[in-house]
């Protein structure tokens, strides 16, 4: 212990333990019972942060929330009712160390697969309502998700209801490989004959939306809004600084950015994202 | 060949690209520029094109010949600007009720800071949905390179032919041995993998049709192209616009 209070940070990422030494001493915290903020670096109780939707009470910064919070934190209460949820991912191609990984997402999110799909009302108006789960691979594409987003749109198509969209993915996944990428044009088509039927399709792009996911449904809904400070992209950071051998801007593909380039409508934060999406829903009621 | 082998083919420097597809195939192409929004994307080049006694709208990624036209050309790897191009173009086309036909090469659509800034994710976003209900037929051809979103963005059609050694990839396979192996030099095993043949993706029904490079006497290939688009393009007349667009849908539907 007395070792890691001399060793400097190597980089931004790696936690500097001033933080911690700040701490009275006689405070002893098991750590599972606090969080380290990335945004702010400090130390909340992790039962604050859950109270606060996650969102760290000293800096505002909206750490990841899993599918089943955030169903809960703008369902009306029991209102939710799951559609699919046994559907979990195969392995088409019989890629390597696949099924491992299917396993072991399962396992990590507690979810068959990276999206949640279901119907639900939202301050009284119903809805349709999918959530990606960003501990499942990364929220990425596979077979499955793109065939639940899909069937949601459909139904949404059939039934007249709006759709209400939360995104997280790093993108396509490669371990399906083509069959992957082709969930963006069906998912596409999908989201194309909704819209043209009058449906209302509303997205919350959360961190991180990336990659086939980013070009295609997240970018098509007709009314776009994003968690601050959220990072959506087409190409991550990483992958643009490695093609282009430069530094990039700040803020480059973060919520912000992209609000003021014009590619979405609002940035809404957690504690107002029930109001605002009950308030857009009630504006486009046919009824 | 291995899966690698056609990589390395559809990469070499000395294949044909697009604008030798154009000339070869069709009997005039009248060049057409700009996205009026922005600019004009030298790696997307579009127009109208003759086969016969048919107009069509030609879509495609050009990724240049001389070291000086490739630069130009940014290697076939389009902005917003030139997926926003493609979809003025096939507005266009389907106005005049003329079938769009795409040649598909590219490595990607571009990865850069212009790029993000002008949307790249939602530009390729709106072609899908867009050309999933184009009213006129659609036609794809991979000559290449298939870079994942920025093949498919021009590649939502009714059919997909794939030259014999061309690609079509979600990842390339440099990328995907890197992410997952953090091993580039795996590449090889990562082309395997990822069923990115022809041959892999006609019988996973992505592709409809592998055509044959005649041991490299392309000026065969394009004339098979000829009689063969013109086929394509009477048959597809003959169908009911709803129709069409119904085993659009369902070609992709199906894949899961």
């Amino acid at each position: 212990m007395i070792k890691g209070l001399f060793k400097k940070p190597k980089n931004d990422l790696e936690p500097s333990v001033a933080g911690r030494i700040d701490k009275p001493a006689e405070v002893n915290i098991p750590h599972e019972l606090c969080t380290v903020c990335p945004g702010c670096k400090k130390s909340v109780f992790s039962s604050d942060l859950q109270e606060n939707d996650c969102v760290c009470p000293n800096c505002g910064k909206h750490l990841r929330l899993n599918t089943r919070q955030r169903i809960h934190m703008i369902a009306d209460p029991d209102s939710f009712r799951e559609f699919w949820a046994d559907m979990s991912g195969s392995d088409p191609l019989g890629f390597p160390d696949y099924e491992e990984k299917l396993r072991a997402a399962e396992l990590a999110s507690r979810e068959a697969e990276s999206v949640v799909t279901g119907t639900v009302r939202i301050g009284k108006n119903p809805a349709a309502l999918f959530v990606m789960e960003p501990a499942f691979m990364m929220g990425s594409m596979g077979t499955v998700t793109g065939e639940k987003i899909t069937r949601l749109f459909e139904y949404a198509t059939e039934k007249g209801l709006p759709v209400v969209g939360f995104t997280a993915s790093g993108g396509a996944r490669m371990q399906e490989g083509m069959l992957s990428l082709m969930q963006m044009a069906k998912t596409s088509g999908a989201v194309k004959r909704f819209s043209d039927a009058g449906g209302f399709y509303l997205a919350v792009l959360t961190d991180p939306t990336t990659g086939g996911v980013t070009a295609s449904f997240a970018m098509e809904a007709d009314v776009i809004a994003a968690e601050p400070d959220a990072l959506i992209c087409f190409a991550g950071p990483r992958v643009i600084e490695q093609t282009i051998r430069q530094k990039l801007p700040p803020g480059l593909g973060r919520a912000e950015s992209l609000l003021k380039n014009g590619f979405i409508d609002k940035i809404v934060p957690r504690r107002e994202q029930k109001k605002f999406i009950a308030r857009m829903l009630r504006a486009h009621r046919k009824d | 060949m291995n899966a690698k082998d056609h990589v390395a083919a559809a990469r070499a420097k000395d294949r044909p690209t697009a604008a030798k597809y154009i000339k070869g195939i069709f009997d005039e192409f009248t060049e057409l520029h700009g996205d009026r929004c922005f600019g004009d994307d030298p790696a997307m080049v579009g127009g109208v094109a003759r086969l016969g006694q048919s107009y069509v709208t030609v879509i495609a990624q050009e990724k240049g010949t001389t070291t000086r036209e490739r630069a130009g050309r940014n290697f076939g790897s389009a902005h917003p600007e030139g997926y926003r191009k493609a979809l003025r173009l096939m507005k266009q086309a389907e106005k005049f009720g003329r079938p769009v036909i795409t040649f598909v090469d590219t490595a990607g659509a571009f990865c850069g800071i212009g790029a993000e800034e002008r949307g790249q994710g939602q530009a390729i976003a709106s072609n899908l949905m867009e050309m999933m209900m184009l009213r006129v037929p659609v036609l794809a051809i991979f000559i290449g390179e298939g870079g994942s979103g920025g093949a498919l963005g021009i590649a939502v059609a009714d059919q997909v032919w794939m030259l014999e050694n061309a690609f079509y990839s979600v990842i390339s396979p440099e990328g995907c041995a890197s992410i997952l192996w953090k091993d580039p030099a795996r590449a090889a095993e990562a082309a395997e993998c990822l069923k990115l043949t022809a041959e892999d993706l006609t019988d996973l029904s992505v592709a409809e049709q592998i055509i044959s490079e005649h041991e490299g006497n392309f000026e065969k290939t394009f004339a098979f192209l000829k009689e063969a688009i013109g086929s394509f393009i009477a048959e597809k007349q003959q169908i009911p616009v709803e129709e069409l667009l119904r085993e659009r849908y369902d070609k992709f539907r199906k894949i899961q």
